[in-house]
């Protein structure tokens, strides 16, 4: 395991506890931005440039903005008064550790039998291309349709209200 | 531990967190929040299992995250939509407020 | 005494033999119609009593002047016919019905007797609201009485029996609401139950020897050889046969229906019956019932008699008898009611009768038994007019020179008289009651009982003439002056007076018809039977006696004028004697105080019995079954309806549990989906490692 891999791990997983923990929600939003940088790096390490890319411009560029415009618009920047974790929150935190150990246990139970492929594969931008018009052309559509219809439907659910119908 | 391995506890671990974080905070958007990262470490563990799995020149590991990065747009857009649509109508973001549903 | 049958037997049924039944079932289907009818249907209900048995009537004659024409042929006719009545396993009861000698003679006695009282009764009972009612029971009663005429089978004459027991307390009890006309009722019926009693243990023990209820069943009858023998060769208690068993039960039967010592108690208090019930059952038919049974059962009396000697059942009847009358001719000596020195005197001719049957057989008992039916009906109808015209007075101390008043009663009623008290050669009565002196004088056992029937005759003569002397002799007591009696009353009374007169002829010695018919031989004139050694010496004694006893009782009384406080002449020479006679020798009381109060106390013993014992068992089992019921109330308020509601609340309680899942908030739902999720991965996980 390579120190690269350490760090990036590292950051990746306190910006990840930065954004679940902290009061104030736009400090969260930033905090998610820099798991989500964490993880593009990670992706880079990993081989794969064009996700990673990818990464960088939807992630980074397109949700977290998204969520803090959301935060902006719903004055989630405000601390509400009763604190900002639910009244139930062990029982979350004990689920989403149950979660955690049974992934782990897969994990680490069947550490023997994972691959272990030293060679990094060379992939280039053009045989990805070639790729998503040859082999995946029907899933490129379909995302196009769905990009489509989220678009729309993100604007049909956000808009105001007609007048009168409230 | 190999790499893989490693990858794929902190892809776990991220999960984890993210989940954490959609069960207990109050506020909705901190659970969409949390389900952004979910969503991530599925993506890593995709890449993960690209990288190190026995046909990484069929591109399937790439080409299943870019979809879930795009699905995963779409998604948040949706989402935060209907949260702004859910603040205007109950004044609050408050998740525990929210249980008209209640049975 | 008894001598073989001459003649031929003849027993295949002719027709009218078929129709004998028609005889008693007239008169039951007129009294069953005559229930049916209102109360105000008079008319109608005297019709169809008299015009039934008017068709009785005509039918015995047919069949008398069949059994007749049979005798002048030299056939001594006996014929039956019977069916089967019950039948279990391989045994059969029968019934059935024969036509004989006996049987036809008194078919026509009863039927002929009958219908004259009913003709008596529409005038005698006119006033009487319950009319209907009357002819009912009487129409019923003369239709059992036929039953028991024709039966040839122990078991119908029975039924007939028991009927005609019935018939009678309906008609004692008739004015029911009289108290001491219910008592004589109940007294008659019970009384006479007792004799039943051992009826039916005799029936039930012949029936169980022979097989057989029948009297002739062409051989195989109870009254036939082959059944005698049998029951002479079975040996019964105290030294006697069955067959002598068996005839004693029955005459103990015959005993309590024809009022001998000790079940004649209850035929004085019959008097409380309207007067046509006590002429037709109490003086001709009932009671002469028993003398017909012992009649009937005669073989069985006398199986294995010696020529010249006698049964013990023939004793023992001959005894009774002979007790009876002289007993009961005693007591009507005391008594001042018209109706009860009749009633005496109808028990002691019946003990006549008794004697007469157990001396001189059949025929002798019989011929008596037919007069007597004749002049008896005829005192008691005597006796309802004076009353009738006295205005319902009863007592004769308060009557007295009726002859002037109602003299066709008067000629009547002496008849009557003189007939009953044997009045030499002109009146039936004296042939009859000679026919038994005679059987008496050469009975083989003992001569006591000829002497006791000898003053057994002078104490008949005796108060007879005592009460026709205060009766129609002598001045009237009474307060209103008395009538004679409407024509419809008198005239059944001219008619009896006849046959009273006529019937002697059937029964002297000159021509002893009556009894060559009832024992198929052959009959004519005969003018040697006077110079049967005794016979005029007898017939001489007898006229001596009677004489003796009028001249006495006229003595004594023709001059007297009684009243009911000054004493009798006879009771002013000897109180004590005179108070045993009049109170009937006690024999009431005695039974009061023994019999009936044993029996009262035992019905209390058997009242606390059932109302404690069982009653308190039946209670007990009550309040068991209650708290039962109670019980079982709680278990299913508490437990069964207990658990079914608990377990209704639990599944609500459940139910609402359940509904907690439903708190309307997602981050809920994403937790319990989070929870599915690692067990399902665990059990993968798992399954696949396993």
């Amino acid at each position: 395991m390579s120190p690269v891999f350490w760090i990036l791990a590292t950051l990746t997983i306190a910006g990840a506890l930065a954004a679940v923990l902290l009061k104030n929600t736009v400090h969260c939003a930033l905090a998610l931005t820099v798991a989500f940088a964490g993880l593009a790096l990670l992706f880079l390490e990993l081989g794969a440039q064009f996700a990673g890319f990818a990464q960088i411009l939807v992630y980074i560029g397109a949700v977290a903005i998204l969520v803090v415009f959301a935060i902006l618009l719903t004055r989630g920047s405000e601390t509400p008064k009763d604190g900002v974790f639910s009244h139930t929150w062990l029982a979350g935190l004990a689920t989403a550790a149950a979660v955690f150990a049974v992934l782990a246990w897969a994990v680490l139970g069947n550490a023997k039998a994972l691959p272990n492929q030293a060679a990094m594969p060379s992939v280039s931008v053009h045989d990805i291309g070639i790729a998503l018009v040859g082999r995946y052309v029907l899933p490129l559509e379909i995302i196009a349709v769905l990009l489509t219809s989220a678009m729309i439907g993100a604007v049909i659910v956000a808009m105001h209200d007609k007048e009168g119908a409230k | 531990m190999t790499p893989l391995t490693g990858f794929l506890l902190v892809a776990a671990l991220l999960f984890s967190i993210g989940l954490a974080g959609a069960l207990t905070r109050r506020n909705a958007i901190l659970v969409l929040i949390g389900i952004e990262l979910m969503l991530n470490a599925a993506n890593l563990n995709l890449i993960a299992f690209w990288r190190y799995g026995p046909h990484p020149e069929r591109l399937t590991g790439m080409m299943f995250a870019i979809f879930s990065i795009a699905v995963a747009a779409a998604e948040a857009a949706v989402g935060l939509g209907l949260v702004i649509q859910l603040h205007r109508h109950a004044h609050t973001t408050d998740l525990d407020a929210i249980n008209r549903m209640k049975g | 005494m008894q001598e073989t049958i001459s003649f031929a037997l003849a027993t295949s049924p002719s027709g009218i033999a078929h129709s004998l039944w028609l005889i008693p079932a007239a008169p039951v289907l007129a009294s069953g119609i005559i229930a049916l009818l209102k109360q105000p249907r008079r008319k109608t209900a005297g019709t169809l009593s008299i015009g039934s048995l008017a068709f009785s009537l005509l039918l015995s004659l047919i069949a008398f002047g069949h059994v007749v024409a049979g005798w002048s042929q030299g056939l001594a006719v006996r014929e039956t016919v019977s069916f089967t009545w019950l039948q279990f396993g391989t045994t059969n009861v029968d019934l059935g019905w024969v036509l004989d000698p006996l049987s036809a003679v008194m078919l026509v006695m009863v039927t002929f007797v009958g219908l004259l009282t009913f003709i008596y009764s529409t005038g005698y009972m006119a006033h009487d609201e319950n009319y209907t009612r009357f002819f009912c029971f009487l129409s019923l009663f003369a239709g059992a009485m036929l039953a028991v005429v024709i039966a040839n089978s122990l078991l119908l004459l029975f039924m007939g029996w028991e009927l005609v027991g019935l018939t009678s307390y309906l008609l004692i009890g008739f004015w029911y609401q009289k108290p001491s006309a219910a008592a004589a009722a109940k007294k008659a019926f019970l009384t006479t139950r007792v004799g039943d009693v051992f009826f039916l243990l005799g029936m039930v023990w012949l029936f169980a020897q022979t097989g057989t209820l029948l009297f002739y069943n062409n051989g195989a009858g109870s009254m036939e050889p082959v059944a005698l023998v049998a029951l002479l060769a079975q040996p019964a208690a105290l030294g006697l046969t069955a067959a002598g068993a068996i005839a004693l039960l029955i005459f103990a039967g015959a005993a309590g229906k024809s009022g001998q010592f000790p079940l004649h108690v209850w035929l004085p208090d019959a008097m409380e019956g309207p007067t046509p019930v006590s002429a037709l059952i109490h003086a001709a038919t009932m009671v002469a019932a028993g003398v017909y049974l012992v009649a009937r059962v005669y073989p069985l009396m006398q199986a294995g008699i010696h020529p010249g000697g006698s049964t013990t059942a023939l004793t023992v009847v001959t005894w009774v008898g002979a007790s009876t009358a002289v007993f009961a001719a005693l007591i009507a000596v005391a008594q001042n009611d018209i109706k009860r020195i009749l009633a005496y005197s109808t028990v002691s001719q019946l003990g006549y009768m008794m004697a007469g049957l157990g001396m001189g057989g059949v025929a002798v008992g019989m011929f008596h038994l037919i007069t007597h039916a004749f002049f008896k009906a005829l005192l008691f109808m005597g006796a309802g007019s004076v009353i009738h015209g006295c205005h319902e007075e009863q007592d004769i101390r308060k009557m007295g020179g009726l002859k002037a008043d109602m003299p066709l009663t008067f000629v009547t009623y002496t008849v009557g008289m003189l007939a009953l008290c044997g009045f030499p050669l002109l009146f039936s009565g004296f042939w009859s009651k000679d026919g038994i002196l005679e059987a008496a004088q050469h009975w083989s056992v003992a001569k006591a009982p000829f002497y006791m029937l000898v003053f057994g005759a002078l104490l008949t003569a005796f108060y007879m003439t005592r009460q026709v002397a205060y009766v129609f002799f002598g001045v009237w007591r009474g307060k209103k002056s008395a009538h004679e009696s409407p024509a419809v009353m008198t005239l059944p009374l001219a008619i009896l007076a006849f046959f009273a007169i006529a019937l002697g002829a059937i029964g002297t010695p000159l021509w002893p018809w009556f009894r060559a018919f009832l024992e198929g031989r052959a009959a004519g004139f005969d003018l040697h039977g006077f110079s049967e050694p005794g016979l005029l010496a007898l017939m001489a004694t007898s006229t001596v006696v009677v004489f003796l006893g009028i001249g006495l009782a006229w003595r004594l009384y023709s001059s007297e004028s009684p009243s009911p406080e000054a004493p009798d002449p006879l009771e002013k020479s000897a109180p004590p004697i005179w108070a045993i006679l009049r109170d009937r020798f006690y024999v009431d009381e005695l039974y009061g105080a023994t019999v009936i109060a044993f029996y009262a106390w035992w019905a209390r013993v058997a009242d606390w019995l059932d109302r404690r014992v069982y009653g308190g068992l039946v209670a007990a089992v009550a309040r068991l079954f209650r708290a039962l019921a109670h019980l079982n109330r709680f278990l299913d308020t508490n437990w069964v309806d207990g658990v079914f509601d608990k377990g209704c609340e639990e599944l609500s309680s459940s139910g609402g549990l359940l509904a907690r899942i439903q708190t309307g908030r997602v981050q809920t739902y994403l937790r319990l989906l989070a929870v599915a999720v690692v067990a399902l991965v665990a059990i993968l996980i798992w399954s696949s490692r396993a």
